[in-house]
C-alpha cells in the first residue's frame, strides 16, 4: 500500500480536477475531457510498450491511428452496392495483383542468390506490376468515384457494428508495423525516429487522397454507434423518469407546472447527452482496464524481463540468446496494434473519419510528450500522461485567458496589446506543452511517476 | 521548333521551379546536418526555428516598409535579413544556454537530445503563433517577374512561354552565395577546420585545444543564418505559415538524409534530389509528348507518373529506400 501511495495521490488528483472541471464548467465537458484521456492513455500504453519496455523510437503514431480510423469506416458503413457493382471487380483485380506482385518478389528474393541483377529484376517487377494496376484499376476508381460522389462515392465498409473495428483497427495498425518494423528496425534510433515520421507521412497521404476506399478529405459523417443516440433517449419513458429522479430537488422547487415540464426537458436534454458519454466512458474503461493488466502482467512476466534485458544492454541479452531483431519486432507489432485499438475507439466516439485532421502535432507529439511526462516504462505513469497532458492541453485555453487578464489587469480593454493576447489564447497550450516537457526532461527525466522494478 | 517548345514547357514547369524549392531545402538541410554532425542530434525543431527567423523578418520588413524604406524592385525583406539573424541568433543562444547545453555536458543520448528538441519546439512554435498569428502572410514587395510568359513569346516567337519570377532568381543567386561561402567557411578558415574536426571526433578535438563552447557559438550562430535566410527566401517564394513551415521540416529532413547526414555538401545536393525528384514525378507530361512525338502518337492520358496529391510522399519513398538500401547517404555521410 505505502510504495503505491503516490500512484494513488496522482491519480485522485487527476479525478480531482476533472470533477472540479465538472462543477465548475459542465458534467459535459468533463466528461468529453474524461474520454478523450481514456483514449489517449490507451495510445500512451501502446507508446510506452515501444519506447519505455524496449527502447524504440515511434514517431509514426498518426499513421496508426489513422488505420485504426479507418478501420472503423470499413467495418461499420454500409455497403455501396451500386459501386462495388461499378468498379468493385477492378479492385479486387488490383488486389490480387498487389499480392502476386509482393508473392513475385518474395520468390525472386529466395530463390536467387543477392546480386545486382536481382535487385534490378526485383525493381523491374514493382514498376511494372504498378504500371498494370493503374491501367486496370484506373476506370474501376473512376467509375466508383462517380457514383452519387456528394454523398458515397467510395466502396463502403461491411456494415458490421463499429466495436469490431477495435479489434480490426489493432490488425489494420499491427499489419503496417509489420512492414515498417521489417524495413526500417535496424536503424539507429533517430534515424528509425525520422522514418516512421515521415512513413506516417505517406499513410496519411495515401488515405486523403484515396477517395474510393476512404472518400478522402470529403471525409465520412454519421457513423454507426455502440451507444444510443440522445434523440432516442430523450423519448424513452425510463430516462426521462431517471432525470426526473436526479433533480427532483431542484424541480421540487419550481411551482409553476409548465416551468416545471421546461425545466425537465432541459435537464433531459443536458442528461442524454452526459449519458451517451458515460457509456462511452465505461466502454473506453473496459478496454483500459483490459489492456492495463495484460501490459502489467506482460512487464512483471520472463518476457517483459527479457524486453528490459535488450533494451538495457543489446549486445549482451544477444549473448545470451536473445533474438534481439525477433523481439524488436514483436513489441513494435504490439505497440502499434495498441495505437491501432485508440484510433479506432476515437473515431467511433467522434462518429466521423475526417483524414485531413490527422497531424503529426497532434497525434504524434503530444502523445510522446504524454509519455515522458507520465513516466516511461511504467504503465500507469504512461496513463497519467496520457490523462495530465490531455487535461492540459483542453483546459490550457482558459488558464492562459486568466492569466492573460490577470497580467494585463493594468491596461484598458481596448489596448492593442490586451486584444492581441486574448486573440492568441487558444496558442498558449503550445507554449505550455513545451515548458511542462522541457522542465520535466531536466528535473524528473524519469516522469511523474518513473519505471520502478521489483525483482523478487 | 517543336522541339524547343518542348524545351521551354520543361524549362518553365520543372527546371526552374525545382531549382528554387531545391535550393530552399538545400540550406535548411544543411542546418540540419550542421546540428547533428557538431551537436549531434537530430532537431525537430527545424522547421519552426525557420519560421521563427521569417517572423522576425517580416516584423522588420512592416517596420522598414512604413518607414518608406525599399530597395526599389527588390523585395524590402532582403534589408530585414541582416536584423532577423541577429534576433534568431540571440533566440538559438538563449535556447542553448537553457536547454541544450545542459545535456550536451552531461553527454545524453541524441534520443534524449531530440526530445528536448520537440519541446522547443512546441515552445517556438508557441511564441510564432502568439506574436504574428497563425494565418498565412505574404510580405512580398518589388519587381514580381524577371521575365513575363507573354513577353518571352513575343520575344522568341514560341508557343510556350517561360516565366521566371523574381524570387526564384533571389533565390538561387543567395543560395550559391551563402552554400559557396559556407564551404569556403569550413573548408579552409581555421575556424572552419576546427568545426569539422570536432565533427569528426570530439574527444581528438579538445585534446587538440579546440575551445567547445566557441565551436558551440559559432555552429548556432551559422545555423541562425542558414535557418533565417532558408525560411526568409521560402516565404518570398511562396507565403508565410507557420504550419507551412513545421510540416517543411519532413522534406528536408529526408534531403538531409538523403545525402548522407552530417555531410553538409551531401546535404545541399540531397534538397535538389527531393526537389527534382518531386517535381519530375508528379509533372503531367502530356504537353510535352504533344511536343515532342508525332502527332499520330499524341498520348491520351496526361501521363501523369504520381498525382500530384502524393508530391511529399514521394520524397518520403525516396528516403525510404536510401535508408534501406544506404543508410548513410547517398554522399556517405556518417552514421554516429
Amino acid at each position: 500500500m505505502r510504495k503505491n501511495l503516490n500512484v494513488i495521490a496522482a491519480y485522485s488528483i487527476m479525478m480531482g480536477l476533472i470533477i472540479l472541471v465538472g462543477i465548475f464548467q459542465s458534467w459535459n465537458i468533463a466528461l468529453s475531457i474524461f474520454n478523450l484521456c481514456l483514449i489517449s492513455a490507451v495510445m500512451t500504453m501502446g507508446a510506452n510498450i515501444q519506447w519505455g519496455y524496449a527502447g524504440l523510437i515511434n514517431f509514426g503514431i498518426m499513421g496508426f491511428t489513422a488505420l485504426g480510423g479507418l478501420a472503423a469506416v470499413l467495418i461499420s458503413v454500409n455497403p455501396v452496392q451500386e459501386a462495388w457493382s461499378a468498379g468493385g471487380t477492378n479492385i479486387l483485380l488490383s488486389l490480387f495483383l498487389i499480392i502476386g506482385i509482393v508473392l513475385a518478389v518474395r520468390f525472386v528474393i529466395k530463390k536467387y542468390q543477392k546480386s545486382k541483377v536481382r535487385s534490378y529484376i526485383i525493381a523491374a517487377i514493382i514498376i511494372l506490376g504498378i504500371i498494370i494496376i493503374r491501367f486496370v484499376s484506373e476506370p474501376g476508381i473512376e467509375a466508383i468515384e462517380e457514383v452519387n460522389p456528394a454523398r458515397t462515392g467510395f466502396l463502403g465498409g461491411l456494415g458490421l457494428p463499429i466495436i469490431f473495428s477495435w479489434i480490426v483497427g489493432a490488425f489494420f495498425a499491427g499489419g503496417l508495423a509489420f512492414v515498417i518494423g521489417k524495413v526500417a528496425l535496424g536503424l539507429r534510433a533517430d534515424y528509425l525516429a525520422i522514418a516512421t515520421l515521415l512513413i506516417s507521412e505517406i499513410v496519411i497521404a495515401i488515405i486523403k487522397h484515396e477517395d474510393w476506399l476512404t472518400r478522402g478529405v470529403k471525409n465520412v459523417i454519421g457513423l454507426k454507434r455502440p451507444a444510443p443516440y440522445e434523440v432516442n433517449l430523450q423519448e424513452t419513458e425510463w430516462f426521462i423518469n431517471l432525470v426526473e429522479k436526479f433533480n427532483s430537488g431542484k424541480l421540487s422547487l419550481i411551482s409553476d407546472l409548465s416551468e416545471r415540464q421546461a425545466a425537465l426537458n432541459q435537464f433531459v436534454i443536458e442528461g442524454s447527452s452526459v449519458f451517451v458519454k458515460l457509456c462511452y466512458s465505461g466502454l473506453f474503461l473496459v478496454v483500459v482496464i483490459i489492456l492495463l493488466i495484460l501490459t502489467q502482467k506482460a512487464l512483471y512476466s520472463p518476457w517483459g524481463r527479457m524486453m528490459r534485458a535488450i533494451r538495457d544492454n543489446e549486445e549482451a541479452a544477444n549473448a545470451m540468446g536473445k533474438n534481439v531483431v525477433k523481439q524488436h519486432l514483436l513489441i513494435f507489432v504490439l505497440g502499434s496494434s495498441i495505437v491501432g485499438i485508440a484510433g479506432a475507439m476515437l473515431v467511433t466516439q467522434d462518429g466521423l473519419f475526417t483524414p485531413g485532421s490527422y497531424r503529426p502535432l497532434r497525434y504524434t507529439f503530444l502523445i510522446w510528450v504524454m509519455v515522458i511526462v507520465g513516466g516511461s516504462g511504467n504503465n500507469f505513469g504512461a496513463i497519467l500522461g496520457g490523462f495530465v497532458v490531455w487535461f492540459l492541453w483542453i483546459e490550457a485555453a482558459p488558464i492562459g485567458l486568466y492569466l492573460v487578464n490577470l497580467t494585463t489587469a493594468g491596461l484598458e480593454d481596448t489596448h492593442f496589446l490586451k486584444v492581441h493576447l486574448i486573440e492568441s489564447v487558444p496558442y498558449f497550450r503550445f507554449l505550455m506543452m513545451g515548458i511542462g516537457l522541457l522542465l520535466i526532461m531536466r528535473y524528473r527525466p524519469k516522469g511523474i511517476l518513473p519505471e520502478k522494478i521489483e525483482i523478487k | 521548333m517543336d522541339f524547343l517548345n518542348a524545351l521551354i514547357l520543361l524549362l518553365n514547369y520543372i527546371f526552374v521551379p525545382a531549382l528554387a524549392y531545391g535550393s530552399q531545402l538545400a540550406i535548411g538541410a544543411i542546418f540540419v546536418t550542421l546540428i547533428y554532425g557538431i551537436l549531434r542530434f537530430a532537431n525537430f525543431a527545424t522547421g519552426d526555428m525557420m519560421s521563427f527567423g521569417t517572423m522576425v523578418a517580416i516584423l522588420f520588413t512592416w517596420y522598414f516598409q512604413s518607414m518608406g524604406l525599399s530597395l526599389g524592385f527588390l523585395p524590402t525583406a532582403l534589408l530585414a535579413i541582416p536584423f532577423a539573424i541577429l534576433f534568431m541568433g540571440l533566440y538559438m543562444l538563449i535556447i542553448d544556454k537553457f536547454v541544450f547545453k545542459y545535456y550536451r555536458l552531461n553527454k545524453s543520448p541524441p534520443v534524449q537530445l531530440a526530445m528536448v528538441s520537440i519541446g522547443v519546439m512546441f515552445v517556438t512554435q508557441a511564441v510564432v503563433r502568439i506574436i504574428i498569428g497563425p494565418s498565412d502572410r505574404r510580405f512580398f514587395d518589388g519587381e514580381k517577374f524577371l521575365i513575363k510568359a507573354n513577353e518571352f513569346k513575343e520575344m522568341t516567337g514560341l508557343n510556350e512561354g517561360l516565366a521566371i519570377k523574381s524570387t526564384q532568381v533571389i533565390t538561387i543567386v543567395i543560395t550559391i552565395i551563402l552554400v559557396s561561402t559556407l564551404f569556403w567557411f569550413l573548408n579552409k578558415t581555421k575556424t572552419g577546420k576546427s568545426m569539422r574536426a570536432y565533427s569528426d571526433n570530439e574527444d581528438l578535438a579538445l585534446l587538440s585545444g579546440i575551445d567547445p563552447k566557441k565551436i558551440v557559438m559559432i555552429t548556432w550562430m551559422i545555423a541562425a543564418i542558414l535557418a533565417t535566410i532558408g525560411g526568409v527566401l521560402y516565404g518570398l517564394d511562396k507565403s508565410f505559415k507557420p504550419f507551412t513551415y513545421f510540416n517543411n521540416m519532413l522534406p528536408i529532413f529526408a534531403a538531409a538524409i538523403v545525402g548522407g547526414i552530417g555531410n553538409p555538401f551531401g546535404a545541399f545536393l540531397g534538397g535538389y534530389v527531393i526537389a527534382f525528384s518531386e517535381i519530375l514525378l508528379t509533372y503531367a507530361y502530356k504537353k510535352f509528348f504533344m511536343y515532342v512525338l508525332p502527332e499520330s502518337m499524341e498520348p491520351d492520358g496526361l501521363i501523369q507518373l504520381l498525382s500530384t496529391d502524393y508530391k511529399f510522399a514521394v520524397s518520403f519513398s525516396i528516403l525510404v529506400i536510401v535508408l534501406l538500401y544506404r543508410p548513410s547517404g547517398i554522399f556517405k555521410g556518417k552514421i554516429l
